[in-house]
């Protein structure tokens, strides 16, 4: 499978029946031991062709972040709430697919020439906003789209500008990519790569999955907002598009083991492989789950720079996907 | 108590960063118990196996971890942007401070003089450098920068230095150690990281060491100055005995056990209720299938500032306490 592929699977946190399928299809000939969990993680295991080989456990999240059906109003359009972290103001007037049959619907709001001045200056909350399914009534809307069907963002993956994509739910599908791309090949440890499942509402697939399988190191592969738009000071941004995987000494979560921050960095120089310091102690990822299971291991966040991430719109630079899974081998190799 | 004390505040280690504390805790135990150990994340553990013929396994812990700032850019004049390890604020770390970071290189930690309220982003220290690159030579993305030690004697009983929370503890806890004779159960002395961003070396510690009885030694805030009232504590009043914070409420026979032995100790104990805040035994407490757990506190002024003060005498009470409730 290909980012495109990936990107155009509907998974919103909770409902990742269509990727997990679609991850254990592509892994059946990869030569890993593939498993589910209860969780609905997807783990595949790689043994080491070195001697002392260490367990080093990957991730990458398979969930997207969306919306869900919570009611409906008299004229038959959808009351929704976010799945994860969705900005209301940022899905205005955008297309989604809502439910298993993938109905096309239209983000709406109050109309903004019958907004009041009011209106205009309040923060947009769930409750201005609908879904329009074209329904003619409430009692079709039901039928149609029952109360906790999940909708998500109906984007295409086009490839655009100096080697950039944009697609849907990029930040955590270019982390699966790579762990895709990662098991087709070997390496002197074990690799144990966990595809996640609901990282968006609460990194909670891989709190059982570091549970379970133990690893002695842990590298998370995730998106992170690069902030590196013109209008943000260079100095507060967070990492640049195009300057590589972005390596982290800390976000909300996790401090990171400075000694692996140290060695990623010096691989990366080694490798000749473009990489960057994530520049911003902020952040949510799967990082504080990984590094505190049971007796603690250490554990590192690589990223790719990403742009309007949780937006039906969200952009990467192709190179930057290319360094993350080049470091992440290259430590594979070497830790 | 108070050369130990000294001690226990001269090496730098902010959360995530304690192997210095580590380090001086090591040599000042070394001897004193049976094994010594640390793990993956850095805590720091020490176990004295109980004599007793079904012993208890009770774990103390203290945090080595303090709050400092870690650097996330440069300015092309030589200046470096932070933000907080911890619960810092640009509004509590006052307006201009000295700091050293972890490898040494000394600054000045200052605030842009902005009309509103100041942000983590109106910060930013400066090491001397005139440029960027003479910066980058210096001082890492990522290195971190606490407030420079500076121990201060106030009057008879009292002592004024940054990081007391919880250097204050780890000297309790050192002594601790180096006073108790043979136990009937099993004390695992932890010295703790990354309290300060969450109590994530508890959690990893106690997971690992599956105790059956969690204390927690750490400082708490005062009540006995100026519009202070919360928590009703007074320095000098003795060691406190924690009722309940928003992390953990303590186990009540515990807690009152630990009143007891106060009593029986000679010593002065204080009640404390804290809305706000947790300790360490917030995480042992939820680790596994859960354990019983209190928290001791030294009631401590000016908490997360540049100058910490505690009243000694609270933490000869804790020690004395701890004393009657091992022995």
């Amino acid at each position: 499978m290909d980012l495109k592929q990936l990107t155009e699977i509907n998974a919103v946190s909770g409902h990742e029946q269509q990727m997990r399928r679609a991850l254990l299809a592509e892994l059946a000939h990869c030569g890993a031991q593939v498993s589910m969990d209860r969780m609905g993680n997807v783990v595949a295991v790689k043994k080491g062709t070195g001697v002392q080989p260490k367990q080093i456990m990957v991730t990458a999240h398979m969930d997207e972040v969306g919306l869900i059906v919570t009611g409906y109003t008299e004229e038959g359009f959808l009351r929704i709430v976010p799945v994860g972290r969705v900005d209301a103001r940022m899905i205005i007037s955008k297309r989604v697919l809502v439910g298993d049959e993938l109905l096309p619907g239209i983000i709406g709001a109050i109309a903004i020439h019958l907004q009041t001045a009011e209106d205009r200056k309040r923060v947009l909350s769930y409750s201005d906003i609908y879904v329009d399914i074209g329904a003619k009534d409430k009692a079709e809307a039901e039928r149609k789209a029952p109360l906790g069907a999940y909708i998500a963002f109906d984007t295409l993956y086009v490839t655009f500008g100096d080697d950039r994509a944009c697609g849907k739910a990029l930040d955590s599908r270019t982390g699966v990519w790579n762990l895709l791309r990662l098991l087709e090949k070997d390496y002197t440890n074990d690799l144990t790569a966990v595809f996640t499942s609901q990282k968006e509402v609460g990194c909670r697939g891989a709190k059982g999955a570091s549970f379970a399988k133990e690893p002695d190191m842990g590298l998370v592969l995730d998106g992170t907002d690069a902030n590196d738009l013109g209008m943000t000071d260079e100095v507060q941004q967070c990492c640049r598009q195009g300057e590589g995987v972005a390596v982290s000494f800390m976000d909300q979560v996790s401090i990171g083991d400075r000694q692996l921050f140290r060695q990623a960095l010096q691989a990366a120089e080694e490798g000749q492989i473009p990489c960057q310091v994530r520049q911003y102690a902020g952040g949510v990822n799967e990082s504080g789950d990984v590094q505190r299971a049971r007796e603690g291991i250490p554990t590192l966040v690589l990223s790719v720079p990403c742009r309007y991430m949780h937006s039906p719109s969200t952009t990467v630079k192709l190179s930057d996907v290319d360094a993350q899974l080049a470091l992440t081998e290259k430590l594979l190799m070497q830790l | 108590m108070y050369e130990l004390l000294k001690k226990m505040l001269a090496p730098i280690g902010p959360s995530g960063r304690e192997a210095m504390v580590a380090k001086a805790i090591q040599a000042e135990i070394e001897g004193w118990v049976d094994t010594i150990e640390t793990d993956a994340m850095g805590n720091l553990i020490a176990t004295k196996q109980g004599k007793g013929a079904n012993p208890r396994r009770i774990m103390l812990s203290a945090h080595m971890d303090h709050i400092g700032f870690v650097v996330t850019g440069y300015e092309k004049e030589g200046f470096l942007r932070v933000t907080n390890v911890g619960g810092l604020s640009a509004e509590n770390c006052g307006n201009v401070r000295h700091v050293v970071f972890e490898n040494g290189v000394e600054g000045v930690l200052a605030v842009e003089p902005v009309k509103d309220t100041p942000a983590m982003k109106n910060l930013f220290v400066d090491i001397g450098a005139e440029n960027k690159e003479e910066a980058m030579k210096l001082v890492q993305l990522g290195d971190m920068a606490v407030y420079a030690p500076n121990v201060v004697r106030l009057g008879a009983h009292r002592v004024a230095s940054p990081a007391m929370d919880d250097r204050c503890a780890c000297a309790l806890l050192v002594k601790l150690l180096q006073s108790l004779k043979d136990t009937k159960d099993t004390i695992i002395a932890v010295f703790s990281v990354q309290e300060e961003v969450g109590c994530r070396g508890a959690q990893t510690a106690s997971f690992a060491k599956a105790p059956d009885i969690g204390i927690a030694l750490d400082v708490t805030g005062n009540g006995d100055t100026p519009e202070t009232k919360l928590p009703s504590l007074r320095l000098g009043d003795g060691i406190a005995v924690k009722v309940m914070d928003r992390g953990s409420i303590s186990n009540p026979m515990l807690r009152d056990e630990l009143l007891l032995c106060g009593k029986k100790a000679g010593v002065k104990t204080q009640r404390e209720v804290l809305p706000f805040g947790a300790t360490d035994a917030s995480a042992m407490q939820l680790s596994r299938g859960g354990i019983p757990v209190c928290t001791l506190s030294i009631p401590c002024r000016y908490v997360h500032s540049a100058c910490e003060v505690i009243d000694l005498r609270d933490m000869e009470a804790g020690l004395q306490l701890l004393l009657t409730y091992l022995q």
